[in-house]
């Protein structure tokens, strides 16, 4: 029997990662090439929380996933981000 | 119906479309003076129902639609006071909402509630009290108010009930949790999503629609399918008040009120 593969064509956690880098910056007008992996979102994009409730709507729509915010509670790296989006892919 | 610009809230008619809009800074908290312009509105709102069909509810704010109830007033007028006295406080503050409430849900007017951004607590029992909820993509739902210890206060748990399924309701209220347009729209919560920044145009052109109806079926229509549910308001209000009185409440709203954390809204 042949299993097959459902999460074959799952982008990676550097792919996820990119993509919201991508995106953090076209919304939140910041070069993409000043953003990386371990940034504190916070502090790279200047937000506070109503922008931050703003930032994860922006991902659940682009990802089409369901982020409930108590997940994100403590994350501030955008790399532990797309892990919590990676679990609900 | 007069053009009124106050604080918190300003409101026309044009065309037998009432506009009701919040713009109170920060997020159009519903604290006092809130409250006072809301009693002044559904009295005007009594005055004009033989000349209007519908009426929108919507946020002039770019943040959203509402914060909800202002913890932070409800805090500091509560502080120095005993328990009873803290509590008498709160339950006339309900008592007055509810009121207000009550009255834009029973409306002979067809109610929509435009909403984008942030539309949590008081803000989303506001929503709650209207017929149609209009969202855009960007708009996001939560009850958080059991991370104070406490229950939403402004007949958001009997409209809930009324409108949702129970399961749904019991998911919103015992996680906490926020949620976005997309559920919202799929728990039968929000009846049009609209683009980004849109939602009030929908409301307009639903307005627009609504308008071409005789009236009277569509009031006789509201009345039929949308009763009130008067019995657990009441409930509402004495079970808000018995949680009010615990220390936890007062010390989480402390906590809330003077906390500098990047994210406040989480407990």
């Amino acid at each position: 029997m042949r299993l097959v593969n459902w999460k074959r064509n799952m982008p990676t956690l550097e792919q996820t990662t990119d993509e919201i880098l991508k995106l953090a910056a076209t919304h939140f007008k910041v070069a993409r090439e000043r953003l990386s992996p371990e940034d504190d979102f916070f502090e790279k994009l200047k937000i506070d929380s109503l922008q931050a409730l703003e930032l994860l709507t922006r991902l659940e729509n682009h990802f089409r996933v369901e982020l409930p915010d108590y997940e994100m509670q403590g994350v501030t790296s955008f790399r532990v981000l797309a892990e919590r989006i990676q679990s609900r892919l | 119906m007069k053009k009124h610009c106050g604080q918190a809230l300003s409101w026309e008619m044009t065309d037998g479309v009432v506009e009701l809009a919040l713009r109170r800074e920060p997020l159009n908290e519903i604290g006092s003076i809130t409250l006072d312009e809301l009693e002044e509105f559904v009295e005007e709102l009594e005055t004009v129902t033989g000349q209007a069909h519908a009426l929108i509810i919507y946020s002039r704010l770019p943040g959203g639609f509402s914060a909800g109830a202002d913890l932070r007033e409800l805090y500091a007028k509560g502080r120095k006071l005993p328990t009873g006295e803290r509590v008498a406080g709160v339950r006339q503050f309900l008592e007055r909402i509810h009121r207000v409430l009550n009255i834009v849900d029973a409306s002979p007017l067809t109610t929509i509630a435009a909403v984008h951004g942030v539309c949590f607590g008081g803000g989303f029992e506001l929503a709650l009290a209207c017929d149609l909820i209009v969202a855009d993509k960007m708009a996001r739902f939560c009850f958080p108010e059991l991370r104070l210890g406490l229950i939403p206060g402004f007949g958001g748990i009997p409209r809930l009930k009324r409108d949702l399924g129970n399961a749904v309701v019991r998911d919103l209220l015992l996680t906490g949790r926020s949620f976005n347009v997309q559920k919202a729209q799929a728990i039968g919560l929000v009846c049009q999503v609209a683009a980004e920044g849109e939602a009030l145009s929908i409301a307009r052109s639903t307005a627009v629609q609504i308008g071409k109806f005789d009236r009277h079926t569509s009031v006789c229509t509201k009345q039929f399918i949308k009763p009130i549910p008067y019995n657990e308001l009441r409930r509402e209000i004495e079970t808000f008040c018995a949680l009010f009185a615990r220390p936890a409440v007062e010390e989480a709203l402390r906590k809330f009120a003077e906390s500098t954390d990047r994210q406040p809204y989480l407990p």
